[in-house]
């Protein structure tokens, strides 16, 4: 009888998003911490948490592209400034508030994800990691040069959202406004994996060749994959615009889409909750690093540099990255999964 | 055109060449490695300027140059070696996907390593070539330049002959070609990956070298990397003579349109031209001009 608890009876039930009432329990405890860290934590960390928002829109939509549908990007930045800059046009120059701007600027990544997507169709692996860098040095140097419409170097300043004369300046505001936009992207990209077109991605991902044979369309669902990603994207570079209340093409160089895929090698390729711890961790990086650097100072005078310290940062990122694929490719949640494995059955091994 | 427009288009004309020369190497850096290994190496530019840095560090110490050159190549070949051993070895038969980003992840690290020991500031690259330009008809060329043009061109032949007569460019060839066949000839296709990583990060240091002496020694350096893959992939990612006939392209192409567009359309454009082709070719001929076309109906 136990046995027949652990097996899954029907594929309904094998898809379910709360496998047992267990998870259930430990999501709202989650979502509860969730809505109650803005009263614990300080202005500077309230503010970190604020960009990790941004960031788990922003690597879910990578995640589905590259984790899913297993189509290299090295142009998640490009897309991320053009959500950015899309806002910041709009609500500038045309005063729209965020619920429009916001969908708008996903709408428009998305129109550009299908462009960019098109040499998919022809293109895989390294190619078309080539392909998206070349797009995203592209919308960089249109950043810097189109000066009418982006300011140039100098960049454009963003008001803050507002509803009805309610306007989310502060980080607090901005955190619960956000809370409630990454809770419908994490429902909607789960969905969207539940249903046929998320098994038509991973198809793709697992053998391109075999998902041809049983009749997929590959065009239309590698296309369809790139849309939805550099939609997410663009949701993301507009939360990223209100949230720094100003945008200059520096924030989007290449380095920006390596960050964007450490998150999802370090969180787990092919998982949204991967994408969640993925954000998070490396969101909150740079600021653990000084923390540590910090502590260490006594220790090593040498340390207490700033520059030092800064420079140390790009360093620890490359080498985070290496290590995990060297030695943890599934990622944190791989991680997370076989200790929950190995405590369910211990003291046995399997 | 009249004189003073030849004037100028010449000019460019040569100072493309320079670039394309740099460009050619690294790309031959790239191609290299690709061939035998299968592996683009987004580290390229990276290794590039390291091999500078060292080779700064090594005549700050008031060793002469030709000397210099030969010990920060003797350090790079090893510093290739053990990068092939340590992080690409294990990545074996594990998705592009993971060996791309271990590749970026290192140049990461690289960039990082170079901050801390060398900090970030543009420095002039004491390099030995004569200071006198050489001028005919209106047209200046500095004698760094040539050297880059004459060395490059050399490094090219130098590699074709390599490939064709002696054991390891044969073996290396082999390998490319068919991986199992090489194995039971008895060629060690490990062996075949250390020496692929270790002739490419030998050039990448030539080509880092000397455009450090045609521009200055910074940490920019690095970015050349990136910019010479168009080259690369222009002239076909497994040809090592379109690498070379694809840099020189790529250098005049990006100097012409940077001469000519820059103004009209308002700066930058020299940067943004190679991505520019490298987009419009992957559309139309992946493979490049002179690379082996993959027939593949998926």
């Amino acid at each position: 009888m136990s046995v027949l608890k652990e097996c899954k009876l029907s594929y309904r039930e094998d898809i379910k998003i709360f496998q047992t009432n267990f998870s259930l329990f430990w999501l709202y405890s989650f979502i509860t911490f969730i809505l109650i860290i803005p009263f614990i934590v300080d202005r500077h960390i309230l503010s970190l948490l604020v960009f990790t928002e941004c960031a788990v829109i922003g690597a879910i939509g990578l995640n589905i592209l590259t984790g899913f549908t297993g189509q290299i990007s090295l142009g998640q930045a490009g897309f991320l400034a053009v959500g950015s800059y899309t806002t910041a046009i709009f609500a500038k120059k045309l005063g729209l508030p965020f619920y429009i701007t916001m969908p708008l600027s996903g709408i428009i990544s998305a129109i550009i994800g299908l462009i960019v997507g098109l040499p998919s169709i022809k293109l895989k692996g390294f190619y078309l990691a080539l392909s998206t860098l070349a797009f995203s040095k592209i919308i960089e140097h249109l950043a810097y040069r189109w000066v009418s419409l982006t300011g140039g170097a100098f960049g454009l300043d963003v008001p803050p959202p507002s509803i009805a004369g309610y306007y989310f300046n502060t980080e607090r505001r901005l955190y619960y406004l956000f809370i409630v936009i990454v809770f419908f992207v994490i429902i909607y990209a789960k969905n969207i994996l539940r249903t046929k077109v998320g098994r038509a991605f991973i198809a793709i991902r697992d053998s391109d060749i075999s998902s041809k044979v049983i009749g997929i369309n590959l065009i239309k669902y590698k296309l369809l994959s790139f849309m939805i990603s550099s939609f997410y994207a663009g949701i993301a570079g507009s939360a990223y615009a209100y949230t720094l209340n100003f945008i200059a093409p520096d924030h989007f160089n290449i380095f920006l889409s390596v960050e964007y895929i450490a998150m999802i090698i370090v969180g787990g390729l092919g998982s949204i909750l991967g994408s969640i711890y993925g954000a998070i961790v490396i969101t909150l990086l740079p600021e653990t690093i000084r923390i540590i650097a910090g502590k260490m100072g006594t220790l090593f005078p040498i340390l207490n540099e700033a520059y030092l310290v800064s420079k140390m940062q790009k360093f620890i990122f490359g080498f985070i990255i290496v290590i995990f694929l060297l030695l943890e490719p599934t990622g944190l949640r791989g991680l997370w999964e076989r200790v929950k494995t190995y405590w369910k059955s211990w003291p046995f091994t399997y | 055109m009249s004189s003073k427009g030849m004037e100028i288009f010449l000019q460019l004309f040569i100072s493309g060449l320079a670039l394309g020369g740099i460009y050619a190497l690294v790309a031959l850096g790239f191609v290299l490695i690709y061939k035998s290994t299968g592996v683009l190496n987004f580290a390229q530019g990276e290794l590039m300027m390291i091999g500078a840095f060292v080779c700064f560090s090594f005549m700050n110490l008031k060793i002469p140059f030709y000397i210099a050159i030969i010990m920060t190549l003797i350090v790079s070949a090893t510093l290739g070696f053990l990068i092939e051993r340590i992080f690409l070895r294990p990545m074996v038969g594990k998705p592009i996907f993971a060996v791309v980003m271990i590749t970026i992840g290192l140049s990461e690290m690289a960039q990082s390593i170079v901050e801390i020991f060398w900090t970030a500031e543009d420095r002039v690259f004491e390099n030995p070539f004569p200071k006198e330009v050489i001028s005919f008809g209106g047209i200046v060329i500095s004698q760094a330049q040539i050297t880059v043009i004459i060395v490059a061109t050399l490094i090219m032949m130098g590699f074709s002959l390599f490939f064709k007569y002696s054991r390891l460019g044969i073996a290396m060839r082999a390998t490319a070609f068919d991986q199992k066949s090489a194995q039971l000839m008895g060629i060690s296709p490990k062996r075949i990956f250390g020496f692929s990583w270790a002739i490419s990060s030998v050039i990448a240091t030539i080509g880092g070298v000397l455009l450090a002496s045609i521009t200055w020694l910074s940490i920019k350096l690095g970015s050349a990397g990136l910019r010479s893959i168009p080259a690369a992939v222009v002239g076909g990612l497994d040809s090592t003579s379109g690498s070379f006939i694809g840099g020189f392209i790529l250098g005049i192409i990006e100097t012409l349109a940077g001469g000519y567009l820059d103004r009209p359309l308002g700066g930058g454009i020299k940067e943004i031209t190679a991505y520019a082709i490298l987009l419009l070719i992957l559309f139309i001929r992946p493979y490049g001009l002179f690379g082996t076309k993959e027939i593949e109906r998926v």
